[in-house]
């Protein structure tokens, strides 16, 4: 291995540095000190950023910002995030979630990105120097994006509103079969008015069941009315394979587990 | 490729080294300061092996550069015991047979010392949780769940 790690102290200097061939920047390295463990050569030079801004966590009112060197680990304890500790938690073993950066998170590829999913679900904004971007637009250009993130926001849904669900195969902590984030808003007698619905591994990348969204639209959460919804949770989707689980088990499963996580 | 410094404190004591930039903490731990408790068993974060604790954090070291911990506290398995009184961990790891080809077993115990710095009397789904990143090949885990609930008792009874 032949790496070299350049530190700087402001994001705008290492912005410039991360422009040069071969350069990556280093969140937790979980990813990718990993990579280049496995013999990754495509990176020769990391940067990393130790501007104290990028693992501040700030909660005004209902609206969150979270730095993009915050961890899962830290999302999980935090007493006014308890809504999203769940997806936080759901994010590898201990040592993994006190490593485990939500920049790096927004980048990792299925199976990973569990954090980035919950994120999807709560129409997160990412910025980085260059401006903010909706998660959903930041997702799907991701692959050519050079810019350092340095921080996410949304607004902390009220308590009920926000699901979130893992399924793995090792137990307790196992990585995705499929993860599921719902953001759903009701009316006093339960009716669906409103449906944000993110899947993780349905894709190389964290992405919305439109469908199904549209079908939960007028719904109470029962059986029978949600039934359409799991029927069209599938529209859209091209699961990953790998040593947990085929594409064709995913898509099996993932109106089994929608299901649930709705009635749940 | 130009060495450059690195400073931490290893279980209590100061150590400083010129590495290879881009160095990993197990490969600085192990080959450069000799400290061999920290193994390297998949080098791709899945095994726990090499978990060793930074700044009261458990963390992988064969994840971890090592130039990112300059000024770090940093301690693993080979500073537990202590004037060689073996940490109650330890001895509950043996007592209990939670060690038998003992690769696993020094991450294990860093794992177990984090959870029970914070939480002296764990449950077993606390033990479960804290060891989930941890894989052992040989004992079924049993052992090593319930020499970390002797721990725990031991230190509570040590305390009162
Ligand atoms: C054993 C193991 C188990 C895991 N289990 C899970 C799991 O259950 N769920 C899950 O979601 N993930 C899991 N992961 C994957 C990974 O740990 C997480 O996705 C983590 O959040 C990645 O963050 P990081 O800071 O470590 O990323 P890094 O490795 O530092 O970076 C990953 C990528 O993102 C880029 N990047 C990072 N931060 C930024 C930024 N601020 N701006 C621009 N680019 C950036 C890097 O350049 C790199 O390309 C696991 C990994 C391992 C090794
Ligand atoms: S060697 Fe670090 S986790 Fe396996
Ligand atoms: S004792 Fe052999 S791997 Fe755990």
């Amino acid at each position: 291995m032949s790496l070299a790690l350049q530190t700087f102290s402001t994001v705008k200097d290492a912005n410039a540095a991360l422009q040069a061939s071969g350069t990556r920047y280093l969140g937790g390295g979980t990813l990718v000190v990993r990579g280049a463990n496995e013999g990754d050569v495509s990176v020769s030079s990391l940067v990393r950023v130790t501007e104290p801004s990028l693992s501040a966590i700030t909660v005004s009112g209902d609206k969150v910002q979270l730095g993009a060197s915050v961890t899962m680990a830290a999302i999980a304890r935090h007493p006014d995030l308890a809504a999203v500790a769940p997806a936080a938690r759901a994010v590898g073993g201990p040592a993994i979630r006190n490593m485990a950066t939500v920049g790096g998170n927004l980048f990792a590829p299925a199976p990973y990105g569990d954090f980035a999913v919950a994120l999807l679900a709560l129409d997160a904004t990412v910025t980085a120097e260059t401006g903010e971007t909706p998660i959903e637009d930041f997702l799907t250009g991701r692959d050519s994006s050079r810019a350092i993130i340095t921080a996410v926001e949304f607004s902390l849904p009220k308590a009920d509103s926000f699901h979130f669900l893992k399924v793995s195969r090792v137990k307790p902590k196992g990585i995705s079969v499929l993860s599921i984030a719902a953001l759903l808003q009701r009316t006093a007698d339960g009716t669906v008015t409103s449906a944000r619905i993110a899947l993780g591994c349905m894709a190389d990348r964290p992405m919305r069941a439109k469908a199904a969204e549209r079908a939960l639209l007028g719904c109470k959460l029962t059986p029978q009315e949600i039934a359409p919804a799991l029927a069209a949770a599938g529209e859209g989707i091209s699961p990953i394979t790998d040593p947990i689980a085929s594409t064709w088990y995913r898509a099996e499963v993932l109106p089994v587990h929608l299901g649930r996580l709705l009635l749940g | 490729m130009a060495k450059v410094p690195v400073q931490f404190t290893l279980n209590g004591s100061e150590k400083a080294e010129f590495i290879e930039s881009g160095t990993t903490l197990l490969h600085a731990l192990r080959d450069k300061i000799g400290d061999t408790s920290p193994k390297g068993g998949c080098h791709q974060g899945t095994c726990g092996a090499c978990s060793v604790i930074i700044d009261g954090e458990l963390r992988l070291s064969c994840l971890t550069l090592a130039e990112t911990c300059n000024g770090a506290d940093i301690r693993t398995t080979a500073g537990l015991a202590e004037a060689g009184v073996l940490h109650p961990l330890q001895r509950a790891f043996l007592d209990a047979f939670a060690t038998q080809c003992g690769f696993c077993t020094p991450g294990m115990i860093m794992a177990a010392k984090v959870l029970l710095d914070r939480t002296p009397n764990p449950s077993r789904e606390d033990v479960v949780e804290a060891l989930s990143g941890n894989i052992c090949r040989c004992t079924g885990y049993e052992p090593i769940i319930q020499a970390v609930l002797t721990a725990a008792r031991a230190n509570s009874q040590n305390a009162a």
